[in-house]
């Protein structure tokens, strides 16, 4: 943990108590974000990056839901520690959250500008007209067209990009040191997802706001992001910079999918499109071993006695995969 | 704001023709002579003649009722043939206790009904979500006249707390409002909570937890507002509920009201008597629904951008 | 795992049976809607045959009886007129289980076929009908249906016609919205593409579709019709004497409230609890046919 980390997670574990017991839906998550960088979490629906993000903004419903961790370190501080008091007085200061559905996320009955700046309220105690003013400079920071004329509107009245881009100035006002962005783009079309992601890249360049960019588009992995997580079934499987990922992935997951992104300077006439097969578990009735090994091309024997650890391969770079661990057995 | 509001009362105006064209219909189509059946007692056939005469009532329906409606609009109803004075008379002494009632008990379905709902909805399977929901299915389930009866029966002749009926003074009308607004109050509580249950669920109170706002800021600067849309519509059917239940509470608690006119002109089968109460009901109800639609459009900005689409 | 070799049932078939099944258990987990059920039926089977189970003659007058407390013989006392109260109630249920279920049946015909009218054929139809059901609905239900009966008079048929006038805008608006969603499937567009006639197509497409929301909506009728038909009687313009519907003895006991008020709130209790009892059922009935629209 050096000053340039701006958190540490290790041993994050959810989970979720319902009628047929306790399911863990996310087991031994740890990572690091560097300040001013731009970490990617990248994985099916139901791989457990949304609920990372939920669990470390400790908005996991509750009371069906646990967080527990070794450590969450934001800055110096281990935020393990603080109570829901202590969690609201960080949640929207130090570390903010942009979510998908920028149609519903906002409160279709209230001013945009009262939105946009209620954090300020809430964590500066700031009056109307300094949060006005606020507000405004955000606009102008995000790129939003007339602003002056956008502070009173509706969200209904503003389009998808708008209110994406008023979801950021949100995330932003108290200048977090961390901006956790989970599926950001997913809800718009292309034109203004690239955007939004020019925006997103130009304000930490501006600013030097840490974010974790959650998504499940490996092309925007590509073209955002510094380092990766790559999550499967609650668990990383593997941790590394972006182009190590791409060059060298060394978990069969992460190699399964890069290999099934189209590509157009390959054509493949007559072969099929490459696609992993099987299905993603079910958390209740996980299989022994690794979690991946129903699907994977290269499980051993041992990968369906016991789940493996996260290894490193090479310097910022791990797998937890059998096929790279020395004790593994290769029979 | 304006515009929508004299946009609303202008559509009113054809649904206003429509339902006193229905009801006159009705009322007049009554087999048999309507003023032998009133008059039988002591009426000659003469008399009877001569009534009729005074009253057209040889006309073809379509003038009686223009006839009707143009008098109405210069305030004359006719005249109450049992207690032979102007109808327009009867009902203005009558309104305003029926007026007090029906407010009274709507203050009281709202006071109660509201914070039981938010309560409920925020304490969710506790044994006050339990016993208020408990309660409130029981206001619904009960008759008034019954629920009317037992209050009355407990807090007047038991416990002599309250006064029995009649209408001296403003102690008068607690039992009555009560009785009325109870099973209002169990309407709006059930719908509060669902409804407040349902936007507790959706993405932008995610949002407002994540700014770091407080559980209570959360409902009430977020989830409030939404919620009670619902629960303003609800007004507009509840001014029908309101009318049809004052008249029974104003025949038990023996109340002067438009209620307990409308029931004696019934059973003295008094045609320009129930004529205009049933108007004077049709009026109140189209009112009462303006104004919940203006509320509504309030609470709403979505429902004014539309409004404003339709000019 | 799955054994494609061996499915010989069509799976429509098995969706069917199994959509009832799934239906049945979720209902009868309900704890309330099952006693609901059990009140009913008792109330039924009560009603049906009242003339071999009631403890007395409902009609026989014994003036040194009079309004006597509850006993061993007179299990909830007598009236003014030496009458077993019990035994009034128990005839009185017959009348306004009939009254609940009749008016329900007229209302609810009335209210699909015009819901699946104006849902289907839109347009003018629509605008008409709509109109029609915002007006009725708007109006309070009492003063309309005393209206009613002041223009027909009033006995027993006139209050089912009433009744049923009262309750049909709103059973109509529940069906047209249903209707609204059912057109837009494909199944419909398939139909239609075929040439199927429009009658055709609201008789055997949406109406089936729209039959477990029917039966919610009576269930929820009856209860409703009930308490009209009690506050009619109540106020005299329902049921005469000598048949006693249950708010008629609500309504003849209160004059008594003072020396004998079982008379009067005996009969209330009754119908408080066989609306209770048809709302649990019907809840239980939504609860398990769409458990989605729960809390």
């Amino acid at each position: 943990m050096t000053a340039e980390t701006i958190l540490s997670v290790r041993g994050l574990c959810t989970d979720f108590s319902g009628d047929r017991g306790n399911v863990r839906v996310l087991d031994d998550v740890s990572f690091d974000v560097g300040r001013g960088r731009i970490v990617g979490v990248v994985g099916e629906s139901g791989s457990g990056k949304s609920m990372t993000a939920l669990s470390l903004m400790g908005l996991v419903p509750q009371p069906q839901g646990r967080v527990s961790a070794r450590s969450i370190t934001l800055d110096g501080r281990d935020i393990t520690r603080l109570g829901p008091a202590g969690m609201r007085g960080i949640r929207g200061r130090d570390i903010a959250m942009v979510f998908q559905e920028p149609m519903t996320s906002l409160n279709p009955v209230r001013r945009v500008w009262e939105q946009v700046g209620e954090p300020l309220a809430i964590h500066h105690g700031l009056g109307r007209r300094a949060i006005r003013a606020r507000v405004l400079e955000m606009f102008e920071l995000v790129g939003i067209p007339e602003p002056q004329t956008r502070l009173d509107a509706y969200p209904h009245q503003l389009s998808g990009g708008l209110r994406q881009r008023a979801m950021i100035a949100m995330g932003l006002i108290c200048e977090p040191k961390l901006l956790i962005a989970d599926e950001p783009t997913t809800a718009l079309d292309v034109t203004t997802q690239s955007q939004i992601l020019h925006l997103m890249r130009d304000l930490r360049d501006r600013v030097g706001t840490s974010i974790i960019l959650i998504t499940h588009d490996l092309g925007i992995i590509a073209e955002m992001c510094d380092e990766v997580n790559v999550m499967y079934a609650g668990q990383l499987v593997e941790q590394a910079d972006v182009f190590s990922l791409f060059e060298t992935p060394s978990h069969p997951y992460t190699r399964g999918l890069l290999a099934s992104i189209p590509r157009a300077t390959e054509p493949r006439a007559g072969r099929r499109m490459p696609s992993i097969p099987g299905m993603v578990p079910n958390l209740a009735r996980l299989p022994p071993g690794c979690r991946f090994n129903p699907r994977c091309g290269a499980a051993m024997p041992v990968c369906l006695q016991r789940d493996p650890v996260l290894t490193g391969i090479a310097p910022g770079h791990a797998a937890r995969c059998w096929l790279h661990s020395p004790n593994g057995d290769r029979t | 704001m304006l515009m929508f509001a004299l946009r609303r009362i202008l559509v009113s105006i054809p649904v206003l023709i429509g339902i006193t064209l229905i009801l006159f219909i009705m009322l007049n189509v009554v087999p048999g002579d309507p003023i032998a059946l009133m008059m039988k007692e002591h009426a000659s056939a003469d008399v009877i003649e001569r009534v009729r005469a005074q009253m057209r009532l040889d006309d073809p329906l379509i003038t009686r009722y223009l006839r009707f409606l143009w008098d109405a609009l210069h305030g004359d109803l006719g005249n109450s043939i049992k207690l032979n004075r102007p109808v327009t008379d009867l009902i203005l002494k009558a309104f305003p206790n029926t007026l007090m009632l029906a407010v009274s008990a709507a203050l009281v379905s709202w006071v109660i009904g509201i914070p039981v709902g938010i309560l409920s909805a925020v304490r969710r399977d506790s044994f006050i979500d339990r016993f208020f929901m408990g309660f409130s299915l029981l206001g619904v389930s009960m008759p008034i006249f019954w629920s009317a009866l037992l209050l009355q029966y407990i807090f007047a002749m038991k416990l002599e707390l309250l006064p029995v009926s009649g209408f001296y003074g403003w102690q008068y009308m607690i039992l009555p409002a009560v009785v009325l607004g109870w099973s209002s109050a169990g309407v709006i509580a059930r719908l509060m909570r669902s409804s407040l249950l349902e936007v507790m669920r959706l993405d932008y109170i995610r949002t407002a937890r994540a700014k770091g706002l407080r559980e209570t800021g959360v409902i009430t600067r977020h989830a409030l507002k939404n919620a009670l849309i619902p629960v303003v519509t609800i007004m507009a059917i509840q001014v029908a509920g309101l009318l049809s239940g004052a008249v029974i509470t104003e025949a038990i608690f023996s109340i002067p009201g438009v209620g307990r006119i409308t029931v004696s002109a019934i059973s003295s089968r008094d045609m320009p008597l129930l004529q205009g109460a049933v108007l004077f009901a049709t009026v109140l109800v189209i009112f009462g629904n303006l104004v919940a639609d203006i509320l509504y459009s309030v609470l709403d900005p979505r429902i004014r951008a539309q409004m404003r689409k339709e000019v | 795992m799955s054994r494609s070799s061996d499915l010989t049932d069509a799976p429509e078939a098995l969706e069917e049976a199994s959509f009832l099944r799934d239906t049945l258990r979720a209902f009868r987990r309900n704890r309330m809607a099952m006693l609901g059920l059990g009140f009913v039926l008792l109330l039924v089977l009560g009603a049906i045959f009242a003339p071999w189970i009631s403890p007395h003659d409902p009609y026989r007058v014994a003036l040194d009886e009079q309004l006597l407390p509850a006993s061993t013989t007179y299990w909830l006392g007598t009236d003014n007129f030496g009458r077993d109260v019990l035994t009034r109630i128990l005839y009185g249920a017959r009348i306004s289980l009939v009254v609940g279920i009749v008016p329900s049946l007229i209302s609810l015909s009335i209210g699909t076929m015009m819901g699946i009218l104006s849902g289907y054929l839109g347009g003018r139809t629509d605008f008409v009908i709509m109109r029609l059901a915002d007006m009725m609905i708007a109006f309070p239900s009492l003063l309309l249906a005393m209206v009613v009966m002041y223009t027909l008079g009033a006995n027993l048929l006139n209050i089912f016609l009433a009744l049923a006038l009262v309750g049909w805008a709103s059973v109509a608006r529940v069906v047209r919205s249903q209707t609204l969603a059912l057109r837009e499937k494909e199944f419909i567009e398939a139909a239609r593409a075929n040439g199927t006639a429009r009658v055709t197509v609201m008789l055997r497409h949406i109406f089936p579709n729209v039959i477990p929301t029917l039966i919610v909506l009576f269930t929820l009728a009856i209860p409703e019709a009930i308490m009209w038909e009690s506050s009619l009687s109540f106020l005299g313009v329902g049921v005469q004497p000598p048949e006693a519907s249950w708010g008629l003895l609500v309504a003849k006991g209160k004059e008594y409230m003072f020396q004998a008020p079982t008379v009067a709130i005996a009969p209330g209790v009754a119908i408080l609890l066989t609306v209770l009892a048809f709302n649990f059922i019907g809840d239980g009935l939504r609860d398990a046919l769409d458990p989605s629209m729960k809390d």
